[in-house]
């Protein structure tokens, strides 16, 4: 096998202006040893002109038809066309978006020409494959965009300033979903200097979403909140409740925020409603909302597809599905890219071979159609798309049986100890007994009955106190005086003289112990 | 001489007791604790001055008062920063006292066995004892002088050591600790001596031995150790206070020495749990073996100035400082007070990490920081506060060393390896108060110092935060 052509044609989607393919990354694909074709004007609105590309030593052919014969592999932005996948064949691959689920008929189409078909919204969610993730990267676009033209349609600044003109309030800014066009949004609205105030339903990103300076909108519901990694990191449907906790959350949110950007989207299903109309009525003449979501309906049903409107309020719906193509140049070079990347991955031995490995999870689970037949969907990857999240402060929910057994085993545990401990004690008293007299035996049980209190007493002391507990110990301590005190009665005056000093120290102790301690104790004072 | 209500008000008193130690737990129940404490001490003198003790009660009285009226003074006088002293000088006279009542006990004993007339109560319950029970009431008096005069000497050189009237450093005679076994063999032959002459001699024999053993252990054992020695001590007070209530047969002071001494034994493990370990290594001094060479430590350390550390505590929104002895030595915790106190009114987030063993006391941080009116809700545990530093922007080292010392982790051939301590390292900027550029107690290297994001802040803990507070407003 020759070394394989990579050809981009010009998309023919109405308003497209991104290009699958750049001068800077056909010169990395000529490095694995590719070649490459680009159709005439193909980045032309992307801002990459014919003779840009012929300088990167790529092949600038004239049509569309002469292309799709000369290149091997076919990379290009969005879906293609009925016609451009009767141009391909046996031994074409096309690399392009192409949402299978919602194009299942030119998918078979596709597969039935015998072209392989790789999918780069259906590249799986692992680390390893970030770098060709075109996904993320238009919805880091589409989020920074989401700002920049809810800005555009917004009366005021976004930071707020004190002018000698007056004082300018910050703009609120609330931004629903945290995904990567969430975090973009984030990104971009804080560093312009908005309050950025930040929702999503899985309560692991609260610490992304803080990290990016924005205040994430807690909600007062105790259900376990979607865990984002058995989804692969989306978003899932979420119960009726917790809904309604979101939506009344949002509806204390809407009066006071400006501009409101949702981007809110489940996979392969209708974009949930989360912006309803009567917050757009609660929302301040002048506010905008930009909804990421329009292309499946939208989070708010309000907004109408690739349009903006007006609503009689004065709120500003902007309802744009274009937004990586309304920057094409920055989108393209991305895009480009990942493509690359892909293309890299392709060709492990980087000798303009392409080796089209089924058995690796990524090129698998991109891949919708193989030699003949349609490979989508694909089965599970074998690598998770995320660490499960990290159970937080306790341990996972044990189910009622599990926690009654370690209970049952701690408290075996315990008793077991326990009684060992008891036991042995037992024995030991039970020996003294057995040669003390009575009458010692009287209080040595009121001794190891007092040691045993003290214990149990002297472990719930607080270790700040432990200063006060000395002194007091100290001065109780001095419980000694009674003896001298039975003693000073004595005939002997040696015994009076040694009873009389002892009674003199203990006095001593006794007051200052306590005396101190209470200094101690009235010192600590809370806040 | 009603002998029944004596003992009722013993059995109140004892009550009194425990609820006053009970009530420790928290800070507002102990201010109710301690007259619990004053209470059941009240009532266990006065049952005893109306009843068995009623002999020269005016005595008594006249003593027990001019007893109190020294007491007093000094419990006024005390700076917050000597209670470390304080408690170990009030142990040594318990301990002395356990020595006096247990040698009365001996000759009120003599003089009843020569066929004297009893004289007051224990005289009589002595008279009325068979042979068996008196060779162990031998036993239990011998006993309670044994721990008392290791009590007392033990007490009165940890005094010196934290009175700072003897050298700090561990020193032993030489011959070391073979010197205290062989004071420990004598006094095992005196008590079997003592047994069998019932004698005089070998108890006071004993005892000189019993007082070297309290003298050169506690000298062989540093300044850094003396929160266990002196909870150790604390515990020995109480074991032979309830050692003199077996032999006078009184259950009050059983019951109050046994809780004596296992709040002190509980005190000992606790301060010893803190430094990873084990209270013989403690006792018999010095750290243990070291498996190899310590880790090198590289860089430098670098000094900031007043200047610096305001500024960066200006920018700072959550700080927490973590005192040392090198505080209360410099007397420096009303400058930390008023700093954290200008810092709160900033808005800033301060708080206090105390380490277990921080200091020369258990507790000692927490009553000084008390002392200069630092809110005790805002003064942390280890465990407590350990977690918090990764997000906290600077921490405050004043006086500590080796509670903050990385090594501990980090290196596993260091001496300290394995003990707990603050990761203080873990903050984003470190500002480290010290005198100078030595070693702590411990004698290591502490790598924190020599840290990117350490400063060294040099200079005398209270005039370095007086300078610092004249630019903080």
């Amino acid at each position: 096998m020759t070394n394989v052509k990579i050809g981009t044609p010009k998309e023919l989607a109405h308003g497209e202006n991104r290009v699958a393919m750049t001068p800077d990354s056909a010169r990395a694909l000529h490095k694995l040893g590719h070649e490459c074709l680009v159709e005439s004007g193909a980045g032309a609105a992307a801002g990459f002109a014919d003779a840009a590309y012929e300088a990167a030593g790529v092949t600038v052919v004239d049509s569309a038809e002469v292309l799709y014969a000369q290149a091997d592999v076919i990379a290009k932005v969005q879906p293609p066309s009925d016609a451009e996948v009767d141009r391909l064949g046996q031994g074409k691959t096309l690399i392009s978006f192409f949402w299978p689920a919602a194009n299942e008929a030119l998918m078979q189409r596709a597969a039935d020409t015998g072209a392989s078909v790789i999918a780069m919204d259906m590249v799986p969610r692992i680390s390893r494959a970030q770098k060709m993730d075109a996904l993320s990267s238009m919805a880091n676009i589409a989020g920074y965009r989401a700002v920049i033209e809810a800005g555009s349609n917004f009366g005021r600044f976004f930071t707020g300033q004190v002018t000698a003109a007056g004082k300018v309030p910050p703009a609120k800014v609330l931004i629903v979903g945290a995904g990567v066009a969430g975090l973009a949004a984030i990104g971009t609205s804080t560093s312009l200097g908005a309050i950025t105030y930040a929702f999503d339903v899985r309560p692991e990103v609260a610490e992304q979403v803080e990290s990016m300076g924005a205040e994430f909108v807690y909600l007062d519901f105790e259900e376990d909140q979607a865990d984002g990694a058995a989804t692969g990191g989306y978003a899932s449907v979420s119960s009726p409740e917790f809904r309604e906790a979101q939506l009344a959350k949002f509806r204390e949110l809407a009066p006071e925020v400006d501009i409101v950007i949702t981007t809110a989207l489940i996979p392969n299903r209708e974009a949930p409603e989360l912006w309803t109309p009567d917050m757009v009525a609660a929302m301040k003449p002048g506010s905008v909302i930009v909804d990421l979501a329009a292309e499946r309906g939208g989070n708010c049903k309000m907004t109408v597809k690739d349009e903006k409107i007006v609503t009689d309020n004065g709120v500003t719906i902007v309802g744009y599905t274009d937004f990586p193509s309304r920057m094409a140049t920055q989108s393209s070079t991305l895009y480009a890219t990942n493509i690359r990347h892909m293309m890299t991955d392709l060709t492990p031995d980087k000798d303009g071979v392409v080796n089209h490995n089924m058995d690796d999870d990524v090129i698998r689970g991109a891949t919708i159609a193989h030699g003949g037949d349609v490979t989508w969907p694909p089965p599970p990857p074998k690598t998770k798309a995320i660490a499960a999240q990290k159970p937080k402060e306790k341990a996972p929910e044990l189910t009622p049986e599990e926690k009654r057994a370690a209970e049952t085993a701690a408290f075996k545990a315990q008793t077991k100890t326990q009684v060992t401990l008891l036991a042995v004690g037992g024995a030991l008293l039970l020996a003294v007994g057995l040669v003390a007299p009575a009458s010692f035996m009287q209080h040595f049980v009121v001794f190891v009955l007092s040691v045993f209190i003290g214990f149990q007493v002297i472990w719930g002391v607080a270790h700040s106190l432990h200063t006060p507990l000395m002194a007091v110990t100290n001065a109780i301590s001095s419980i000694i005086i009674l003896g001298a005190l039975m003693q000073i009665g004595s005939g002997n005056w040696i015994v009076i003289v040694l009873a009389a000093l002892s009674v003199f120290m203990t006095g001593i102790n006794i007051f200052g112990g306590f005396m101190v301690t209470r200094r101690m104790l009235a010192m600590f004072q809370k806040s | 001489m009603e002998f029944g209500f004596t003992t009722a008000a013993y059995v109140v008193a004892a009550v009194l007791f425990i609820l006053s130690l009970g009530g420790l737990s928290g800070q507002e129940s102990a201010k109710r604790a301690v007259w619990y404490g004053i209470a059941g001490m009240a009532l266990a003198v006065f049952a005893t001055l109306i009843g068995p003790g009623s002999g020269l009660w005016l005595l008594s009285v006249i003593l027990i008062a001019a007893g109190g009226i020294v007491g007093m003074y000094v419990a006024k006088k005390v700076e917050m920063t000597e209670m470390p002293q304080l408690v170990a000088a009030m142990h040594s006279l318990v301990g002395l006292a356990a020595v006096f009542v247990g040698y009365n006990a001996h000759f009120t004993m003599r003089s009843v066995a020569g066929g004297g007339e009893p004289h007051g109560v224990f005289a009589e319950l002595v008279a009325h004892k068979a042979p068996v029970e008196l060779s162990i009431l031998q036993v239990e008096l011998f006993l309670g002088v044994f721990i008392g005069a290791i009590t007392f000497t033990g007490s009165v050189v940890a005094y010196g050591k934290l009175a700072g009237k003897l050298s700090s450093k561990a020193e032993k005679l030489p011959g070391g600790h073979m010197l205290n076994i062989a004071a420990a063999v004598i006094s095992v032959i005196c008590l079997l001596w003592y047994m069998g002459s019932g004698g005089f001699f070998p108890l006071l024999l004993m005892t000189l031995a019993a007082l070297f053993i309290g003298y050169h252990l506690i000298m062989g054992i540093g300044g850094a150790d003396m929160p266990v020695v002196v909870s150790m001590l604390n515990s020995y007070s109480g074991w032979a206070a309830a050692a003199i209530g077996f032999s006078l047969g009184n259950d009050l002071l059983i019951v109050v020495g046994a809780l004596v001494g296992s709040s002190g034994a509980i005190l000992s493990y606790i301060m010893c749990k803190a430094m990873n370990r084990s209270f013989v290594s403690v006792i018999l001094g010095g750290f243990g073996g070291t498996s190899g060479p310590a880790m090198e430590v590289e860089g430098e350390q670098i000094a900031i100035d007043a200047d610096g550390v305001a500024s960066a505590l200006d920018e700072a929104d959550s700080v927490v400082i973590v005192p040392g002895y090198g505080m209360a030595v410099a007397q420096a915790q009303q400058n930390v007070a008023e700093l954290t106190r200008r810092l709160r009114a900033k808005g800033k987030e301060v708080r206090f990490a105390i380490h277990p063993v921080a200091g020369r006391l258990p507790g000692h941080m927490n009553v000084l920081l008390a002392e200069a009116k630092v809110p005790y809700d805002i003064v942390l545990e280890m465990d407590e506060i350990n977690d918090d530093f990764p997000s906290t922007d600077v921490v405050i080292v004043i006086g500590s060393n080796d509670i903050v010392n990385p090594a501990a982790q980090e290196d596993p051939n260091s001496p300290i390896a394995g003990m707990p301590v603050l990761e203080v390292w873990k903050a984003k900027q470190v500002f480290v108060s010290k005198r100078g550029q030595g070693t702590g107690y411990s004698g290591i290297e502490n790598p924190l110092f020599y840290k990117d994001n350490t400063r060294m802040f040099y200079g005398d803990a209270k005039a370095s935060l007086a300078e610092l507070l004249g630019r903080i407003s």
